[in-house]
């Protein structure tokens, strides 16, 4: 039914190159091995490293920026919280869409898009955790020793909302991982890299005569999400000494 | 006893596995006759309030259950009875009143409500009888204009009114057992004094037999006609009140009573002329912020602390007194400059320490150092204790082998292993946190303490410990001590000096036995004469 459909469709995006839509039905099979095979494993690993890279120094300006804003409170408080609130207030696909299809469709751009799509719910989260434990007792005891305000935000108070920002941390990368597959299922992805959801959205069409083009992606995305979540969790009890010390 | 309305026979109460012992109650049997208080008495975790909340099968099932034993309750024993039936007694034969008036109200319904409430439940009524009961049990509970606390919400109320409701709550379909978990721990003194007596003169009307769970001695003596002493979930002493604390036989009881504070002053030192620290027209207030954009009229302000002038003589012990909201919490914070104060002056050798910056005040911390109300929140729960002590000489300059050479010593002095440097807080117990809490304060060898509520938060056997910890430490450091607390009893065997706050303002100031002998405020003297047990202390001392 949708190949003409499907093909109008990622031109108005001016992002579905021919190597999609226009793809012989035979090389299609192809398309399953894709992550597999040596010469994609390191375009797979550098997507990868790139975004994790964007991500962990994304998260570093955005937990700096949240703990300033829980910590100082007041004016800081309330100019950091309200650029926060702007991002938050844009629908967090639609905006990736828009970031991607302005910057052109690559990895750069992804990593760019998602990234900027997911901090604000971190800062918000270290912010609330920073405006709680700013007034506990124990930071206000590091106050009496004369302890500097960096201090006590990064070896003080830091530590003690590692858990949640450990737990949403991994959640966001679950999250990163969807939103990508959305991107490339929309034709959005980068044509030179195959990742699960441009398979996905490949395979759409065949959907009826090869189910298996679309279900296997579809079942590792499932799992990789649910590995990460589950690494995110073991990550907090990890960490925590009071549950350290129950095992 | 035939007329008992209430026999609890050799009741075990099962933890879960692993738990640090087996039994939370082992073998309890106590019995409560109509119109008779029964306290029982005992430190944390000594299995007090779960034996209340299997009277009213609400123990935290399944992992807490009742394993052997029977409860008897005119007849029917509670540990058999149907799910159903233990709904129809709960509220309706027997009912609790909770210890934080806060929590055990839903915020989001009214007063009026939440009574209503009960009746549909367990009284054919209509909305008409049922809002007219209302009121009239908000009346006889002595709440001010009940019309219009039938439809307040909780948050509405203060912290004495609303444990007035919940006392009209319990009291609604007039239960033939009240019990009192607790029910004026988190309450001010004075406020505490009208609960109990409301409680005393509800009992005379209705006849109902009362359980009053409790730790205060001072209350006990009070409303008990019998007590019970419970130590890890056994009873080690029952018998009337007058047997229990007067004569008490066995050696728990008897450590336990002793280590309540006297109400008779410890005799004043003499007074140094050296000033430590003083304040002089100390001025703080909260709010009166606007919103972001200036819109709006600003914020409530509030007067937290209003041109205290106050002074602190080398080698002393000034207490500050007052109830909750009086502003002694922030006074102390505003002389510590962990808050800033609005006006006046902050002394110390000649310096006012109320003007100067964050890093110019650095050198000045390691004088003035502060010990915290509680030791679970004032502790880092990722730094280990070691670190925590360590930390302080480091950030004034010592190098890390004389910082933790420094940390073992005091450690010692606390009272503390060497071992606890390489631990986490949450090993230790409250009174072992307090102690680290304590030692992190000597770090800096400080000549002048301050100390909030350092033991309100503590057993009264671990109370006494710190105190007489905070009694050494004082003597052998000289050090001078502003010792903020909201209990006279303690405030008599502390202080030297006592200054009573009350709306951020200083009514009094004198020699604690002057302030207690000859009270010259009308204040002072509402405050003094709340204190729990009095009669039993004039008893015991004369």
């Amino acid at each position: 039914m949708s190949t003409k459909s499907s093909d109008s469709y990622v031109d108005i995006m001016e992002a579905g190159k021919s190597t999609l839509v226009h793809m012989p039905a035979p090389k299609k099979k192809k398309l399953l091995w894709s992550a597999g095979p040596p010469d994609h494993v390191g375009e797979k690993l550098a997507l990868i490293e790139c975004a994790s890279i964007l991500l962990i120094g994304i998260s570093s300006c955005t937990i700096a920026e949240a703990a300033a804003a829980g910590y100082y409170g007041g004016r800081t408080d309330d100019i950091l919280m309200r650029i926060t609130e702007v991002f938050q207030t844009i629908p967090s696909f639609v905006f990736a869409i828009l970031l991607v299809a302005i910057m052109k469709p690559s990895i750069d751009s992804i990593v760019v898009a998602i990234t900027v799509v997911s901090w604000p719910g971190v800062a918000r989260l270290v912010r609330g955790e920073f405006l709680a434990l700013k007034n506990r007792e124990f930071v206000q005891a590091c106050h009496t020793l004369g302890m500097s305000d960096r201090r006590i935000m990064l070896a003080e108070i830091l530590p003690n909302c590692l858990s949640p920002i450990i737990v949403i941390g991994s959640l966001m990368v679950a999250t990163a991982i969807l939103i990508e597959s959305g991107l490339a299922f929309l034709g959005l992805g980068d044509p030179n890299i195959m990742s699960w959801g441009f398979q996905i959205g490949a395979g759409r069409t065949m959907l009826r005569s090869a189910w298996w083009i679309c279900t296997f992606p579809g079942i590792a995305i499932l799992i990789t999400v649910l590995a990460i979540n589950l690494v995110g969790e073991g990550l907090n009890d990890a960490l925590n000494p009071r549950l350290r010390e129950r095992n | 006893m035939t007329d008992s309305l209430l026999t609890i026979s050799n009741l075990d109460i099962a933890l879960p596995e692993g738990s640090e012992r087996t039994l939370a109650v082992e073998n309890l049997s106590v019995d409560l006759a109509p119109g008779e208080t029964l306290c029982i008495v005992g430190e944390s975790g000594s299995g007090k309030s779960l034996t209340a909340r299997a009277l009213m099968g609400l123990l935290p099932a399944p992992h807490v259950k009742v394993s052997r034993g029977a409860i008897d309750f005119c007849g029917e024993d509670l540990t058999q009875v149907s799910e159903r039936r233990l709904r129809e007694i709960r509220g309706s034969e027997i009912s609790m009143v909770f210890q934080e008036p806060m929590t055990a109200l839903n915020p989001v319904m009214t007063i009026g409500s939440q009574i209503d409430e009960i009746f549909r439940f367990h009284a054919n009524m209509s909305a008409q009888q049922r809002r007219q009961r209302a009121v009239e049990l908000l009346d006889s509970v002595q709440l001010p204009d009940p019309k219009q606390i039938v439809s307040a919400y909780p948050h509405e109320l203060s912290g004495g009114q609303r444990q007035r409701a919940m006392i009209a709550m319990a009291l609604a379909l007039e239960p033939k057992i009240l019990i009192a978990d607790e029910p004026t721990t988190a309450l001010d003194v004075t406020t505490q004094a009208q609960i109990l007596k409301l409680i005393s003169d509800m009992q005379a009307v209705h006849k109902t037999g009362v359980l009053f769970i409790t730790h205060d001695f001072g209350v006990v003596a009070d409303i008990a006609d019998r007590v019970a002493v419970m130590q890890y979930g056994r009873v080690v002493e029952t018998g009337t009140v007058d047997k229990v604390l007067n004569h008490p036989e066995h050696p728990y009881t008897q450590a336990l009573i002793a280590s309540v504070p006297s109400l008779t002053p410890r005799a004043a030192r003499t007074r140094s002329d050296d000033i430590a620290i003083e304040t002089e027209k100390l001025h703080k207030t909260f709010g009166g912020g606007r919103s972001f954009f200036g819109l709006g009229p600003p914020n409530r302000v509030v007067h937290a602390v209003k041109d205290v002038t106050v002074e602190l003589r080398r080698g002393e012990t000034l207490g500050i007194v007052g109830e909750s909201g009086s502003g002694k919490s922030t006074l102390a914070r505003c002389m510590i400059r962990l808050l800033d104060s609005d006006s006046g002056k902050i002394m110390i050798d000649g310096t006012n320490l109320r003007t100067l910056e964050r890093a110019q005040m650095r050198p000045w911390r390691s004088k003035i150092q502060m010990v915290f109300q509680d030791p679970f929140a004032s502790l880092n729960p990722r730094i280990k204790v070691g670190q925590i002590i360590a930390q302080g000489p480091m950030i004034q300059g010592a190098s890390r082998e004389e910082a933790e050479a420094r940390t073992r010593e005091l450690l010692g002095i606390v009272g503390l292993d060497e071992r606890a440097f390489n631990r986490y807080p949450h090993e230790f117990s409250g009174g072992q946190r307090q102690r680290i809490g304590i030692a992190r304060a000597l770090a800096l060898n400080p000549e002048i303490l301050v100390a909030d509520e350092p033991v309100s938060a503590l057993d009264v056997s671990i109370q006494a410990q710190i105190l007489k910890l905070l009694d050494e430490i004082r003597e052998r450091m000289n050090l001078s001590m502003l010792f903020i607390t909201h209990d006279l009893r303690v405030a008599a065997q502390v202080c030297d000096r006592l200054a009573v706050m009350r709306y951020g303002e200083i009514v009094e100031t004198g020699a604690t036995s002057d302030i207690f002998d000859e009270p010259q405020h009308s204040y002072t003297r509402d405050l003094l004469a709340a204190v729990p047990g009095q009669n039993w202390d004039r008893q015991t001392t004369v």
